[in-house]
């Protein structure tokens, strides 16, 4: 069971990515990775893509990283720490180590859904223990917003710009969960930094398996947003609430919905950002209620894989109860 | 040289011997990708793992750039990392050999040099680790079975010296030596894990209790001296590569040292040369028994030997310089283009000209070697180089 943590708690812990780096305001990262690192109990090292976080935070001869932290190259991410997890294995056996580490890599959607898709798939399948979390902020921001096939449907990129003819991005985005997911990992989840409590828990859960998790967290980003930096929290939420991005979790194979809110309609998320400000105009209409399809579509197929996996679970424990009788 | 320890006589093709030396070393990780002729590398070891005669942790990575990755992960926690590749595999390394390196990680290599695609083949010649040249590995040739074992272990050494710590690649001809057996002298378990030690780094990412950054952005005010660092610890690792040499020469009796001359006393004519094409030039210079041919093997092309080469040329006439690599709209080959440049400053300095050969796995020949020598006969007469560039075995049809 994971304790519920309080506030106060959280306050009162060591700070482990400090104050002084260069993300931007209202960028969602910093949050994230603050509640991520809060929520770990034991020592850990961390593993970080190329992007944002990596280049804000490691301005040589700075860090602002008090935890051991790697960074090699883009699309590497869970190939290096895999790589750091398979010295800590060896180097345990040996009696070299005693502590109990846990192993943390944190990318973009860039370095996840696209370039970092194949080593992430490869360290997953091979089993090391470690926590990957994405910090989805559906566009390659730090080199200036290019389209990732993470970038929703009609958004504006400047790879996808809206013009005559082709109005911001054509393709769906693309569901990085389920695809983590299918490899049958112990743990994936999603969540995202306004429901703090919801990501810490999930952190937590995860670093108690033995084996390979993934955390995808959405993760406003102003720059590319076109948002306002104070609007990042309350955009976060309404990516929750209006089911785009609903706080799930796979564990062991069951689906469960962590949260399940009154659906608002999507253009309450879209509106305040002005990366879909030209799909509010009428005569891209009909882009608004197809992104509002597949949301809705997605919601019931998510809702109905949480239905199915639970009852069979249930029944699968109810089977060996009835084998096992004594074994209670 | 004394032999201090005994060695077992063992038939081993060049692979299976570096796999051997692996097992001897018994690093912590081995991160690899199957590709041919590297292939066997990987396998022998897995079952080195699989019946628990190492401690490693091996992980069989989905790609080279995945493995090299792992292996920096590895290094920088604090583990002894190995890894092996060849062409293909090489080629997709490529973004991760210049971070191993600026990283300052002694990640040791295995290379079974392959050509390049395309076309697609299979064989031997050195374009693909001629094309990391300078990536920051040290790079060491070997021209035979026995040298591929003894270059595995002496890397190890070499790259882990608290004056150098870089990564080391050690590089054998695909299938000529990868897969040919041959009998070789293999050291004694004890005497390599003594030899090699403990691996150490001052700042493993292991250590949480003295949190360190690997692997920041360095801007410009700053990236110019990390840079500058590394070719000062290149510079270092020549002295380290001749020590390295002489203390596994006092266990094993063989020490090679940055170049090896054979015949060169006082030879006129000269061919340089790497790999295992070295070996097919001496079996010509024994069986023609003449004083003024001579061959000189380059062992580390990084660091470049420099001053050896020039001194070892600087009398000859004329010299042949063997690349078994092309550069494209260039002088000449790789080896060539520096050869020529280290004789640079002789006052009085041979002719000199370059042999693209072997490409793709085309067989070289001492007939053909000899054709090089006469050729230099004829250059040293005429005292002209032209053409500088030639081209060996190439079909007339």
């Amino acid at each position: 069971m994971i304790k519920k943590m309080k506030l106060r708690d959280i306050a009162g812990s060591t700070e482990h990515l400090t104050c002084g780096h260069r993300l931007c305001t209202g960028c969602a990262e910093p949050v994230i990775v603050r509640q991520v690192l809060h929520a770990a109990e034991n020592p850990v090292v961390v593993a970080n893509a190329t992007g944002c976080l990596e280049v804000a935070t490691t301005i040589y001869p700075y860090t602002a990283w008090k935890v051991p932290w790697i960074h090699s190259a883009f699309e590497n991410t869970a190939a290096t720490i895999s790589g750091v997890e398979s010295a800590y294995r060896a180097l345990k056996r040996k009696g070299k180590i005693d502590k109990k580490i846990n192993f943390i890599a944190f990318a973009g959607d860039g370095g996840t859904y696209d370039i970092g898709l194949q080593s992430l798939s490869g360290a997953l399948e091979r089993g090391h223990a470690f926590l990957y979390v994405c910090l989805d902020n559906e566009a390659y921001m730090n080199t200036g917003i290019q389209r990732s096939s993470s970038t929703p449907r009609g958004s504006w990129t400047t790879t996808t710009p809206v013009g005559e003819k082709i109005v911001g991005k054509p393709e769906y985005k693309k569901d990085i969960t389920e695809i983590i997911a299918a490899h049958g990992i112990p743990y994936v989840a999603q969540t995202a930094p306004s429901h703090w409590m919801d990501l810490m828990t999930k952190v937590k859960k995860a670093l108690k398996v033995e084996g390979p998790t993934f955390i995808n967290v959405s993760s406003p980003c102003p720059r590319g947003w076109r948002s306002e930096p104070e609007e990042s929290m309350r955009l976060s939420r309404l990516a929750v609430e209006t089911c785009y991005w609903p706080l799930y979790e796979v564990e062991n194979g069951v689906w469960k919905i962590n949260l399940k809110p009154k659906k608002k309609p999507i253009e309450e998320y879209l509106a305040p950002q002005k990366r879909f400000a030209h799909l509010l105009k009428p005569q891209n209409k009909h882009i608004v209620e197809d992104l509002q399809r597949r949301v809705d579509e997605r919601w019931e197929t998510l809702q109905w894989k949480a239905e199915v996996s639970q009852q069979r679970s249930q029944q699968k424990q109810q089977q060996q109860t009835s084998a096992n009788p004594t074994s209670q | 040289m004394t032999q201090t320890v005994t060695q077992k006589i063992m038939a081993l093709n060049g692979a299976e011997a570096i796999a051997e030396a692996m097992r001897q070393i018994n690093p912590d990780v081995v991160a690899s990708y199957p590709i041919t002729p590297q292939t066997i590398i990987v396998e022998r070891f897995s079952e080195f793992v699989a019946d628990g005669l190492v401690d490693t942790e091996f992980v069989a990575a989905e790609s080279e750039h995945s493995a090299l990755s792992a292996s920096i992960g590895a290094a920088a926690a604090g583990g002894r990392s190995m890894t092996a590749t060849s062409s293909q595999g090489f080629a997709l390394m490529w973004e991760m050999l210049y971070i191993a390196a600026g990283m300052r990680l002694p990640i040791v290599m295995a290379v079974a040099n392959r050509a390049l695609s395309g076309p697609i083949n299979i064989h031997c010649d050195h374009s693909d680790s001629m094309g990391g040249r300078d990536s920051g590995w040290i790079q060491l040739y070997s021209e035979n079975v026995q040298e591929a074992y003894d270059n595995t272990i002496q890397a190890i050494k070499i790259g882990e010296h608290q004056n150098v710590r870089l990564p080391v690649m050690v590089c054998m001809d695909g299938f000529t030596t990868s897969h040919a057996v041959e009998r070789i002298d293999v050291l004694d378990d004890n005497a390599v894990k003594k030899f090699v030690g403990e691996y150490h780094i001052d700042h493993p990412l292991l250590d949480v209790d003295q949190a360190v950054t690997y692997g920041p952005l360095a801007l410009p005010e700053y990236y110019f001296e990390i840079k500058m660092q590394q070719i000062e610890a290149m510079t270092n690792a020549k002295p380290v590569i001749e020590q390295v040499s002489k203390a596994y020469g006092s266990i094993s009796g063989r020490s090679y040292g940055l170049v090896e001359p054979y015949n060169m006393e006082k030879a006129e004519l000269a061919i340089v040369i790497l790999g295992s094409t070295a070996g097919t030039a001496k079996s010509l210079l024994d069986d023609l028994n003449d004083p003024r041919l001579g061959l000189l093997k380059i062992r580390t092309f990084r660091p470049f030997p420099t001053e050896e080469i020039a001194a070892n040329l600087r009398k000859c006439k004329a010299v042949a310089v063997l690349d078994r690599a092309a550069s494209f709209g260039s002088i000449g080959g790789p080896v060539f283009s520096e050869v020529r440049a280290a004789l640079y400053d002789e006052p009085k300095r041979p002719q000199i000209v370059n042999y693209i050969y072997g490409l793709g796995g085309r067989d070289t020949t001492t007939d053909m070697l000899k054709t090089v020598y006469d050729d230099l006969d004829t250059v040293a007469k005429t005292g002209k180089p032209d053409p500088v560039q030639r081209f060996l075995g190439l079909r007339d049809d």
